[in-house]
């Protein structure tokens, strides 16, 4: 099955593709990545190192820089009599644009997979990740997007064989939208960081979440996160709480500080890799999904932990 | 301008689901069940539309078996003023969901779509894209803000990177991020009166839509449960476990 993978622009050093790759070689052998925007050559020439990589295409021109749903699904549809599959991260733009590409094609999508089965089925979780779902997929054509942090990194180690690079040809803009402006948040991004570092209410005041949490945030290059408390309390903007009515996350490592494990406060982060809570008390809820748990006052934990890292 | 909003009634957000024995699905006899919050967001904001005086109707729309009249009345209780049924027996996949939206979209001649951006239940987030692929419209999902100004949706997107704000020509499909509005509660006269609004039937075969199975929910369990984790004495004993034992590594500064 001839598999296209949709490599996001931002995702400069291919970490995230590399696990999209993974879950697009399970569904079959022949990948190649499309890549777009206004200039990919470098980004391109990364890409084609991957291992397990048939080809590489290049989409260039302005109007694909900010990867907008309608050029974007309208290019990944002019490539459609080529490929079986199409894949892509989960992330906001594959989010955006691969239920058009489904909508254009006429076949359903498969949101946020977090395991392959066979080349037909696909495990994704349902309910705020209380309920996992096996689902099997009746299309001769498939839409896929990945929960990344699900697989890991693809072919480390293997032979490498670098992929020819391609340029394509690009249908024109069909002008339904335009961008007027982006502004990307300083810091890492709590949905794709691959640390996340999360304080709650026991940080008592604004104050000690801008001294303490940050600068430990900074120092792991992770996300900060916030239990709802905190957002209450106003701690920190409501864009960082993780939990069923704010954020998803699953990255790799999930530091919660301070935070007692409410239901839907572990909804939020119960598929992260490896789970670390930091609190005085050592009957809290968060102990129990804990991987490693540290009893202790967060006013003396963090500036050790500090000296230590 | 005439704005159609998409309500379903889902498992409330409160509730902790429980699975069938049979891992057919989730248990829904006796559960409580409300307004998907997203669609609460995107309703919120339709009214907050009319009330600016860029939009004259609002419509609510909802598709399922009889008990989603009840979710129509609170829609219109909090502000829509008429509402569709669709009746619907079968399992609808988003594709399907996306084609009654069109037929009724088509029907009503609307100039703008409000959706949640997903439903908590099935957590799919396609349904606003795929009706304006069908639609061929343009389309502005997750938004934060909505202006509209000379025959454009301006809004902004909440992004993985931040925040972006790009302009839609109308018509549109709009769906709402949870930090779009806070959405108002349901007063008593409003019950009262969204008794006497119009809630008009229509089945699928009305809309012409045939329910496709296009894929099969094979089984749906409980995630694994976590091993249980260890207590760790101090700070250095955590980081080493970390660096060795999770093998996770991060960049020192």
């Amino acid at each position: 099955m001839a598999v296209l993978l949709l490599a996001a622009e931002s995702d400069t050093q291919g970490h995230d593709t590399k696990k999209v790759l993974t879950a697009a070689r399970a569904v079959g052998e022949d990948v190649d990545i499309l890549v777009s925007g206004d200039d990919v050559n470098n980004f391109a020439s990364l890409l084609a190192e991957l291992s397990g990589v048939r080809k590489v295409l290049c989409a260039e021109a302005p109007y694909l820089k900010y990867h907008l749903a309608e050029p974007l699904a309208a290019l990944l549809f002019s490539l459609s009599g080529s490929y079986d599959v199409f894949i892509a991260s989960g992330n906001s733009t594959g989010k955006n644009v691969m239920p058009r590409l489904a909508g254009l094609l006429g076949v359903s999508q498969f949101s946020d997979i977090i395991s392959v089965l066979s080349p037909d089925r696909f495990k994704r979780s349902t309910y705020a990740g209380n309920v996992i779902e096996t689902v099997e997929s009746l299309e001769m054509k498939k839409v896929i997007t990945v929960r990344s942090s699900s697989f890991l990194p693809y072919g480390l180690g293997n032979n490498r064989q670098r992929a020819t690079i391609e340029k394509i040809f690009v249908p024109e803009d069909p002008c339904l939208s335009r961008l007027i402006s982006q502004v990307d948040r300083a810091g890492h991004d709590l949905s794709s960081a691959s640390i996340v570092v999360s304080g709650g209410r026991a940080f008592g005041s604004e104050k000690a979440f801008k001294e303490l949490l940050e600068p430990l945030a900074e120092r792991f290059g992770a996300a900060i996160g916030a239990s709802r408390a905190a957002v209450d309390a106003g701690y920190i903007s409501n864009d960082c709480q993780v939990g069923q009515t704010g954020k998803v996350v699953s990255p790799e490592l999930y530091i919660a500080i301070g935070i007692s494990g409410s239901v839907q406060h572990l909804s939020g982060m119960l598929d992260s890799r490896v789970i670390v809570a930091i609190n005085k008390d050592s009957e809290a809820p968060i102990f129990r999904v804990a991987d490693y748990g540290l009893v202790g006052d967060l006013f003396q934990v963090l500036p050790e932990l500090m000296k230590v890292l | 301008m005439k704005v159609v909003v998409g309500v379903k009634r889902v498992v409330d957000h409160n509730v902790r689901v429980r699975i069938k024995k049979d891992n057919s699905g989730v248990e829904l006899i006796n559960v409580k069940m409300s307004m998907n919050p997203f669609d609460e967001v995107g309703l919120e904001e339709a009214v907050r539309l009319r009330e600016k005086g860029c939009v004259k109707e609002i419509v609510a729309l909802s598709i399922g078996e009889s008990r989603v009249k009840e979710t129509l009345r609170t829609a219109l209780a909090l502000g829509a003023d008429r509402a569709i049924f669709v009746e619907s027996h079968d399992f609808l996949e988003p594709l399907d969901v996306a084609e009654v939206f069109k037929r009724v979209i088509k029907s009503e001649n609307a100039d703008c779509v409000i959706l949640g951006k997903q439903a908590i239940d099935s957590e799919n987030n396609q349904t606003g894209q795929m009706l304006s692929a069908l639609l061929g419209w343009g389309q502005a999902t997750f938004v934060s803000s909505v202006n509209i100004e000379n025959g454009e949706v301006i809004v902004s997107r909440e992004i993985d990177s931040g925040i972006q704000i790009i302009a839609v020509r109308l018509p549109a499909v709009i769906t709402a991020d949870l930090c779009l509005n806070e959405p108002r509660y349901v007063s008593l006269p409003n019950i009262m009166k969204a008794r006497k609004k119009n809630i008009e039937r229509k089945t699928l075969a009305d809309l012409g839509v045939f329910v496709s199975s296009r894929y099969k929910v094979l089984k749906v369990e409980e995630p694994l449960v976590r091993k249980p984790g260890v207590f760790v004495k101090s700070v250095s004993e955590l980081v080493a476990n970390l660096r060795k034992s999770a093998n996770i590594f991060w960049e020192t500064k």
